[in-house]
């Protein structure tokens, strides 16, 4: 529980092969309970923040606005072989619980899961020293 | 593996093992020392071969500790009898039961027969899978402090034979108040320091974020339980903008909204709406009194009606001299500081906040919007007097001198 790990949102990216995503859909019925249950384990730990899967990748368009005038593009971006396929939110005490949590995502053979931390100030900020004083005040005057 | 992968797998699994273990030898104290020591040797043996199942290790190796430890009971006491124990080795772990093992947990740990402080410690130890240190380092005691509370606890259960079960529906809900305030205790303490140099303890705040959401997920059907994360998720959303740059406290009025954790607000909501099934208790009211803050763009524009409403509500479920004060400046927002200093002088008139700062702060300002500046001034001075912050008292003074 290192001050400058608290309370850190750190999103596991879901990265698949068109091989592992086939793999998924065919075996959709036996992970689909299984991603559910996952779901459900990490809410009773408290770390739960949001998930969600993306549609394929065949299905998206990409917007350039490199130029000077956006161009739009079917398909998916770029000739990558893996693909974003979906994320799961999860706030937790240190990337290494994160790195725990995601050798527990149900998958296939084939995906992979890139572990990266939330940036901005929707965190909250380490040493904020002095707050007592607002707070008593905001308390004593009812705004709190 | 590092010290700090062993943390994560003990953050994750530890409440489940000390649960588990404590169901197989019926014994809080003994699963505790067990899992601890468990986790001591995952500390060694990892880093120089990391199992395949770190968590299945875990709870084998606690098992094990369990049943040496009983075995050394039962052979200084000559009781071999007690050997009968042995068959919890053969005895797999139930995935159905966890959720109830976890929950009974948390209602052991939070057990009346414990002092306030043992209950806090064992919580954030057992529940939450906090070493002696960290626990000790967020509230700014020293370790064996901590230690002895938590030994102690442990006795006290034993002693007290506690059985580790679910309370039963009838007793429930009364022991189920006494979780969520010592929640709210490690939250509020996370989030308002009551002594030491480090003011917030953001890591402590989390903690009781965490502890909240897992109840929520473990009693659904539970509404208070909604409320006190909703309340917990609405406060912390406030924390990125309660400093300035250089540290300073910023005054709520003068917070940049745009700073609060959108999210949390959100997350807070969505707890608010499953707290408000059968109406709001004391939780889910401040928390409705929070989200109401929270939804409103500026204190101009904040809906102090409802914020009036809520308090009388609130003073209603769960009366208290510093909610009606709290009332007291919600009224003068809404309907001017005449209506307000009526309950205010009430308040002083039953001698119900003796000694307190905050009644002549609150009069004094209601004085100062009335433009009763004299009284308004010696009211102030006299919060001054009676306040134990400098950096609040400083404040106050300056208040007061600018009345003159």
């Amino acid at each position: 529980m290192a001050e400058e790990d608290t309370m850190a949102k750190y999103m596991l990216i879901m990265r698949g092969t068109d091989e592992s995503n086939a793999a998924v859909m065919a075996g959709f019925e036996e992970l689909a309970p299984k991603t559910y249950h996952f779901i459900e384990e990490l809410t009773k730990a408290g770390v739960f923040v949001a998930a969600e899967g993306l549609d394929d990748p065949g299905q998206g368009v990409v917007v350039d606005v490199s130029g000077e005038a956006p161009v739009v593009t079917d398909g998916p971006y770029g000739e990558t072989k893996e693909l974003f396929g979906g994320y799961f939110l999860l706030d937790v005490a240190s990337k290494e619980e994160a790195v725990e949590w995601a050798k527990r995502v149900p998958s296939v053979a084939g995906a992979k899961i890139e572990v990266r931390r939330v940036a901005g100030d929707d965190e909250m900020p380490p040493g904020m020293e002095g707050s007592v004083e607002e707070l008593a005040r905001s308390e004593s005057t009812g705004r709190i | 593996m590092s010290t700090a992968d062993v943390e994560a797998v003990w953050r994750i699994e530890s409440a489940r093992i000390v649960a588990a273990l404590t169901r197989f030898t019926g014994d809080f104290g003994l699963a505790e020392d067990a899992a601890q020591e468990a986790v001591a040797e995952a500390l060694v043996s990892w880093p120089r071969a990391a199992p395949a199942d770190p968590a299945g290790w875990l709870m084998a190796t606690a098992r094990r500790r369990a049943i040496d430890a009983i075995r050394r009971r039962t052979t200084l006491k000559g009781k071999y009898a007690l050997m009968a124990v042995d068959p919890v080795v053969e005895d797999e772990i139930d995935p159905d039961r966890i959720d109830d093992d976890v929950l009974a947990l948390m209602f052991t740990s939070c057990h009346p027969v414990l002092s306030r402080e043992a209950q806090v410690a064992l919580t954030l130890r057992v529940v939450g899978g906090l070493s002696s240190e960290e626990i000790a380092r967020a509230f700014l005691v020293p370790v064996p402090t901590v230690q002895a509370r938590i030994t102690r606890g442990k006795k006290t259960i034993a002693a007290a034979g506690v059985p580790f079960e679910l309370p039963a529906a009838y007793e429930r809900r009364e022991r189920l108040s006494g979780v969520l305030s010592v929640v709210y205790v490690i939250f509020t303490e996370g989030s308002t320091a009551t002594s030491g140099d480090r003011l917030v303890r953001p890591d402590l705040a989390y903690e009781a974020i965490r502890l909240a959401r897992t109840l929520a997920a473990l009693l659904p059907d539970e509404p208070e339980v909604h409320g006190l994360l909703a309340l917990c998720e609405l406060t912390a959303a406030r924390f990125p903008a309660r400093l300035d740059p250089d540290g300073t406290p910023v005054l709520l009025e003068d917070q940049d909204r745009r700073r609060w954790d959108h999210s949390a607000i959100r997350r807070g909501m969505d707890a608010l709406v499953k707290a408000s099934t059968r109406g709001l208790g004391p939780y889910g009211l401040q928390a409705a009194i929070a989200a109401t803050h929270a939804s409103a763009p500026s204190v101009e524009e904040t809906d102090w009606d409802r914020i009036v409403v809520l308090y009388e509500a609130l003073g209603r479920v769960a009366p208290s001299p510093v909610v009606e004060l709290n009332r007291a400046v919600a009224v003068a927002m809404a309907s001017g500081p005449a209506q307000a200093l009526a309950i205010v002088d009430e308040l002083i008139a039953l001698d119900r906040l003796p000694g307190s700062h905050l009644l002549p702060t609150v009069r004094g300002e209601l004085l100062t919007r009335l433009g009763r500046r004299p009284e308004a001034r010696a009211e102030l001075e006299l919060a001054a007097r009676l306040c134990a912050n400098q950096r609040e008292r400083s404040v106050l003074l300056r208040k007061a001198a600018a009345l003159t």
